[in-house]
């Protein structure tokens, strides 16, 4: 569990953050929802501590990470695997090198026999079995997000944090990026972060949401509790959507949870 | 100015703490090698090879008092590419080489989260991807001034026959007059402290990139630009407080 205390953040007089207390509960996907420049990047990257906040702590499990030792703070880094927005794939390493570097890296007491096992895992986890030996150029956007997710997962993350996992990606590979997200962190209970301003993502694998504006936080709740929440700002950012507020009517009548028991893939049925 | 320059400070600092482990390191250390030094035979051969034969081609030309022997072409060449050419010359060229690729990988690494990736690993990024730099060059410089130093002279050579500005004997005991050791090491200590400057100045430029592609090409030209002007200060504070 990550609990986030008050966090502040500005840039040069213009406060970004303005006190932000949330948490983030294992075993679910916590999205940090809001439009663009509320403050959601700049929250994650002070979580991860590429980012120092002004004031506030941030705390993995009950141990402080703001402003605590070097050594305390790089142990539980490595407990983090993080997936970028343009995926931060490493240019001059295939995609096999790519998701063996963390445990080169941090796991020095594997062997290459292990690693390899592993990794192999890691690439059929994510269905990029057959790709391991493609350099990241020669590989789609869609592939770089479930590479960037097999680098995260590799050295067996207890924390993980994405970044817009579904910006550039088509609404189908989007969906099944948001699902490989969400078994991942079912199936090894990881406390799973993730930016996004997509509510097909909030309708599919929103455990806990947490909706930031202008560096406030102005709700958490639900998927199920976020059509009916109350907040101005909120509604006005959810029925921006045109699908979303045609969704919303056939709600009101009673049929909504209809049409999200189907089943999305069109080729399942 | 003087932010900048603790900025730099504070940057080399942060490389040397938190390093990595030492096969890691190592490793990365002869990956940039190859790329700093093998990369750079080419055309570091080319520049010296030519600067030697130019040289002898241009003191013939000037040197036309009679009484002043022949030999004196292979001894100035000598000289000059042992003490100046070979060294600074080659040190600029690898600035604009060798300095703008690390400023422009680092300065892309830095704007697509590569380096953002490293960190978030728990990683030191400066360490692992300065430190290596900084060691490869250290090392590649003084060989690649060394290689720059026989092509420079057996440029000469050649150009200095074929033209017939002199003959094979009278530029070999030219280039056996008065042989000073000292100098061989002088352009060692030179091409050592280039290297760091360079590697570091570049290392730094390209770290601290933000932006876009725009900037990383400002990196990668302020990086070269920072560089030459380094060399040339540090050669001339080298040869006060060294010759």
């Amino acid at each position: 569990m990550i609990e986030i205390h008050n966090i502040q953040k500005s840039f040069d007089g213009n406060p970004v953050l303005r006190g932000i207390n949330c948490t983030f509960e294992t075993g679910k996907c916590n999205l940090l929802l809001g439009g663009s420049g509320t403050g959601k990047s700049v929250l994650l990257q002070c979580i991860v501590g590429l980012m120092k906040p002004d004031i506030g702590s941030i705390t993995f499990d009950g141990t402080v990470f703001t402003n605590n030792k070097v050594n305390i703070r790089q142990e539980i880094r490595r407990k983090i695997g993080m997936l970028f927005q343009g995926s931060a794939l490493f240019d001059s390493m295939t995609v096999y090198e790519n998701t063996e570097f963390p445990l080169k890296m941090l796991t020095p007491e594997m062997t290459k026999e292990e690693r390899r096992d592993r990794v192999e895992f890691c690439l059929k986890r994510v269905g990029l079995e057959n790709a391991g030996n493609k350099m990241p150029a020669e590989i789609s956007g869609g592939m770089k997000k479930r590479v960037g997710i097999a680098r995260a997962i590799a050295p067996q993350c207890t924390y993980l944090f994405c970044d817009e996992p579904n910006s550039g990606l088509d609404p189908l590979t989007s969906l099944k990026i948001d699902e490989l997200i969400h078994e991942i962190t079912h199936e090894y209970n990881i406390t799973t972060a993730i930016i996004t301003h997509d509510m097909n993502s909030v309708v599919e694998i929103g455990d806990h949401i947490i909706f930031l504006h202008k560096g406030l936080k102005l709700w958490d709740g639900t998927k199920e509790e976020i059509l009916n929440a109350q907040v101005p700002e909120l509604k006005e950012f959810i029925f921006s959507s045109s699908l979303v507020r045609a969704a919303k009517r056939v709600d009101d009548e009673g049929g909504l949870e209809a049409i999200l028991a189907d089943d999305p893939h069109p080729q399942n049925q | 100015m003087v932010k900048t320059f603790g900025e730099f400070i504070l940057f080399l600092q942060s490389m040397l703490v938190r390093k990595e482990r030492f096969k890691t390191l190592f490793e990365r250390t002869i990956d940039e090698s190859v790329t700093i030094g093998v990369d750079s035979i080419f055309i570091v051969a080319i520049v010296s090879a030519f600067i030697g034969a130019v040289t002898c081609v241009q003191i013939s030309y000037n040197l036309v008092n009679p009484l002043i022997p022949k030999s004196t072409i292979g001894y100035m060449v000598r000289e000059m590419t042992i003490l100046e050419l070979a060294p600074t010359v080659t040190s600029i060229v690898l600035a604009g080489k060798v300095g703008s690729s690390i400023a422009g990988g680092l300065g892309t690494m830095r704007i697509t989260e590569q380096v953002s990736a490293l960190e978030v690993m728990g990683i030191n990024s400066a360490s692992y991807l300065v430190f290596p730099r900084i060691v490869a060059s250290i090392l590649m410089f003084p060989l690649l001034v060394i290689l720059a130093m026989g092509l420079s002279i057996l440029g000469g050579y050649l150009a200095g026959t074929l033209t017939g500005a002199i003959s094979a004997q009278e530029y070999v005991e030219g280039i056996r007059t008065d042989f000073i050791p000292y100098n061989i090491l002088f352009a060692l200590i030179k091409s050592v402290v280039f290297a760091f400057l360079v590697s570091a100045i570049s290392a730094y430029k390209g770290y601290f990139t933000t932006g876009g592609a725009l900037e990383v090409g400002s990196a990668s030209t302020g990086a070269v630009n920072n560089s030459i002007i380094a060399i040339l200060l540090a050669d001339f504070v080298l040869a006060a407080l060294l010759l």
